[in-house]
């Protein structure tokens, strides 16, 4: 007979104002297997944990159940506990009669006989729980960071600095992602390149610090302290160690009206090209689809005439190429790195808000001209207008004739916060750039006009309410609370049709150029990515955090952590501290050499497993295996199912899946379950 | 052992305006039982019907927990879990919705009524939505009655395939 202790908690008032917590202990007390039962004001403080282990050792308890609060609040305090008296922690369980009963009932009979059902249900579990142990897993001692913007340099620094080796993995030719295109920062205004760049370069140089650019995550594979990560080293088509980026490749380059990427379609570049001067690595890639080599290769490919015996289509980078350092056979390379954690630092995109889109869900904004009328340009390209790295120098010249613009209107809150647009969330950001960038147009042009549209001022972080005031107080700038209906191009001005909500009023305005804040998006072909890591997204496909509050920086997926934009539009300033939390997390995780986990993990029973296999069809980990059995002689007898442990997220599919019934997720097995559902 | 049915004291002949019906809740852990966590924070005031039962994933639910539960007395179930795409295991609750689509079926098959069971979606921000939940089912299943007890069901699915 079983020997199980009940502890009904009043948790002070909370729980014995609706439950009568001594009438649900003494209900309990004549049940079957329990030995003692008691109700206490504060089962979890000091003198109530000693109450337990001093009934566990006067009635010699093998079981014990606490009737208090959520299990997601006490329960390892209470298995702590019981394993200091010397019984295994998992042969202690915990009924919520708090947050599931006192609290949500206000009939005292009702609450106390609820109470006393579920108390019950929980007795009877435990008669069937087994002591476990935890289980444990080596840890290989280097972190993975995906993403080279600055969550990810920050995140890499922070852990390398530490004395772990990371690999860091950029899609992009060149580290430094959205920041490194960015004029000034808010609310300091300081130059962004200048206070990123140093940080590339610590990057580059790190001793610990192994940095894979023009790369993708190809397949992730293993678990928490053991990932297996490939990784797709795109063909860049110039060897990184031979290079020595002296340039003259490019400037050999014929092709040279390409639009750059880093100059958000504004500038051009050659199709042999560093994506901008400060790139890490300072090295070129050949854009494959542009380059006239490789598109005659293309052809003559498709073309189903015998190869013709002239000579190859320019190849000029290549004779210019002082250490032959150009390789047009390069393929995509595949390499394989051993990690115990992953940091995602995919960043973010904006809202491509003429175009075709590319969810379903997401629509466009037809009125307002972007990609259409060339003065209507978004948040990224006016700061490449007046960056000093940018097509114009650092001079405030609008795209369509190059003359300097002497009234902007800004239009915040383009797809954000519209339901209707399919991203109802604030990104967060745009308040504060849009003050920046009235701020630096003003500087520039000291005689300009501007005019912000907006919905309502967000500037909640520190130093930034008194930022935007300094904007909206600047003589010649206009705040307007309101939407823009339509934007026109009429003669050499843009002509912005609007509504001030606040006088009431249709507005009218002639403008140079028209600076649309467009939404934050989660990057492009982000679900292919948190596929391959099993993270979970928002519907908007921004990354899921374990917990908003307590675990901002955990995803459920264990040692996969998030950093920066992927998770939610953030700032600088945020997501630096982010970084560095989840760069925390992952020191706290590499600086053991050995990982306890939850022994919450399925078991098969070999000896009645058919080996039908339909485990493996519900595992998404795949953590089912093919177990061969063997007779003496070493032949095989059958081939059977096995779960590996350590890949195991104790979820149970695969248990309710097997048709002969010989998988059991410990800690939740049949006979717990089925006790449970007799009792209650 | 507690083999006594606990609701033995009422009896299908139950009046259905004191009728309290006895719901049994299969919720998983991270999700659904968050929520009503949240509920219980927020002090949402609900029906006092539904007892839950914990498990990690609504992935873990054999169809057989519900006959037992209907065995047992209990007049509805509710199957509650994380929204679609936001299992915790990414996928549990997609085989759990699989399972349970089958499964209505059989349970008309045995002369359960398939209204006796609420399936539904409640994420850990939606405690407003569990309270719902247990009182939109607790309101159904009154006015439904108390569940005939599994051996006379039974006893009609044999009159039915012998008689």
């Amino acid at each position: 007979m079983a020997r199980i202790g009940v502890f009904v908690c009043h948790c002070g008032e909370n729980i014995a104002r609706t439950v009568d917590c001594a009438r649900v202990a003494e209900a309990l007390a004549d049940h079957p297997g329990v030995e003692f039962s008691t109700d206490y004001k504060y089962m979890c403080s000091d003198p109530g944990q000693s109450l337990i282990k001093q009934s566990m050792k006067e009635h010699r308890l093998d079981g014990v159940v606490v009737a208090s609060c959520s299990p997601h609040m006490h329960e390892k305090t209470f298995r702590k506990a019981v394993s200091a008296a010397g019984l295994n922690p998992f042969k202690c369980e915990m009924t919520n009669i708090r947050e599931h009963c006192s609290w949500i009932h206000e009939d005292r009979a009702a609450a106390t006989e609820k109470s006393t059902d579920l108390v019950r249900a929980t007795v009877e579990r435990v008669k069937y729980n087994q002591a476990l142990s935890p289980i444990t897993i080596p840890i290989t001692p280097r972190a993975l960071v995906i993403g080279g913007g600055i969550a990810g340099i920050q995140a890499a620094l922070d852990i390398a600095d530490a004395g772990r080796e990371v690999v860091l993995v950029e899609k992009e030719p060149s580290i430094g992602g959205h920041m490194s295109q960015l004029s000034e920062t808010f609310p300091t205004m300081d130059c962004s390149q200048c206070i990123l760049t140093p940080r590339m370069v610590d990057v580059a140089q790190h001793p610990r610090i192994t940095l894979h650019s023009f790369s993708e995550v190809d397949a992730v594979d293993g678990y928490i302290g053991n990932f297996d990560i490939t990784i797709r080293k795109k063909a860049r088509r110039v060897d990184e160690d031979l290079c020595n980026s002296c340039g003259a490749c490019m400037q050999a380059c014929p092709t040279r009206k390409i639009p750059s990427e880093f100059d958000a379609g504004l500038g051009t570049r050659t199709s042999i090209y560093v994506p901008f001067p400060q790139a890490v690595p300072n090295v070129p890639v050949i854009d494959e689809p542009n380059c006239l080599y490789l598109k005659s290769l293309a052809r003559r490919r498709k073309s189903k005439k015998p190869a013709r015996s002239r000579k190859p289509v320019c190849q000029r980078c290549v004779k210019a190429c002082g250490p032959k350092a150009i390789d047009f056979q390069q393929e995509d390379r595949l390499v394989t790195e051993k990690v115990g954690a992953i940091v995602v630092a995919t960043g973010y995109r904006l809202y491509d808000i003429g175009r075709e889109q590319d969810e379903p869900g997401i629509s466009g904004y037809g009125e307002y001209g972007y990609g259409k009328v060339p003065d209507v340009i978004d948040g990224l390209q006016f700061e490449r207008l007046m960056s000093a790295s940018g097509p114009t120098g650092g001079e405030l010249r609008r795209p369509s004739d190059g003359k300097v613009p002497r009234h902007v209107v800004f239009l915040q809150c383009i797809g954000s916060r519209d339901p209707a647009k399919g991203m109802e969330y604030c990104s967060g950001i745009c308040c504060m750039y849009t003050a920046k960038h009235v701020l630096l147009f003003k500087h520039k042009v000291h005689n300009g006009r501007a005019t912000v549209f907006y919905m309502d001022i967000r500037a909640a972080g520190k130093g930034y309410d008194p930022f935007t005031r300094q904007a909206m107080e600047e003589p010649g700038v206009q705040y307007l609370r309101g939407r823009a209906s339509e934007l026109y191009r009429d003669g050499d001005v843009v002509r912005v049709l609007g509504v001030d909500t606040l006088s009431q009023e249709a507005v009218d305005i002639k403008a140079d150029l028209v600076v649309l804040a467009t939404a934050i998006r989660p990057q492009k072909g982000i679900q292919d990515l948190t596929r391959k890591l099993s993270v979970s997204v928002d519907h908007h496909g921004f990354m899921n955090e374990a917990h908003p509050k307590l675990r901002p920086v955990e995803t459920a997926t264990a040692g996969v952590f998030l950093a920066g934009a992927c998770q939610a539009p953030r700032d600088i300033p945020d997501t630096v501290a982010m970084a560095s939390a989840a760069s925390s997390k992952v020191l706290a995780l590499l600086s053991r050499d050995e990982l306890e986990r939850e022994p919450q993990v399925a078991l098969v029973d070999t000896a009645n497993c058919s080996g039908c296999f339909h485990c493996e069809r519900a595992c998404h980990y795949g953590a089912i295996e093919h177990e061969e059995i063997k007779d003496g002689q070493g032949r095989l007898i059958r081939v059977v199912a096995r779960v590996n442990p350590g890949v195991c997220q104790g979820c149970g599919s695969c248990v309710a899946a097997c048709l002969s019934n010989c998988i059991e997720l410990q800690g939740y097995t049949d006979d717990q379950i089925f006790a449970s559902i007799q009792a209650i | 052992m507690s083999n006594q049915a606990p609701s033995a004291a009422r009896g299908p002949s139950a009046d259905n305006a004191t009728f309290e019906p006895r719901i049994v809740a299969f919720v998983c852990n991270w999700c659904t039982y968050t929520g009503a966590d949240l509920a219980g924070t927020s002090r949402i005031q609900m029906a006092s019907n539904v007892r839950i039962l914990r498990l990690p994933c609504t992935g873990r639910i054999d169809p057989l927990f519900v006959m037992k539960a209907f065995e047992r007395g209990a007049d509805g179930i509710i199957v509650s879990g994380c929204h679609p795409g936001d299992c915790h295991y990414i996928v549990g609750n997609f085989h759990a919705r699989r399972r349970f689509r089958v499964f209505r079926e059989l349970l008309d098959f045995l002369g359960v009524d398939p209204e006796r069971i609420t399936f539904s979606w409640v994420s850990a921000s939606e405690g407003g939505k569990w309270a719902q939940v247990v009182n939109d089912t607790t309101r159904r299943i009154r006015e439904m009655g108390p569940m005939e007890s599994w051996p006379r069901a039974s006893t009609a699915l044999d009159d039915d395939l012998h008689g």
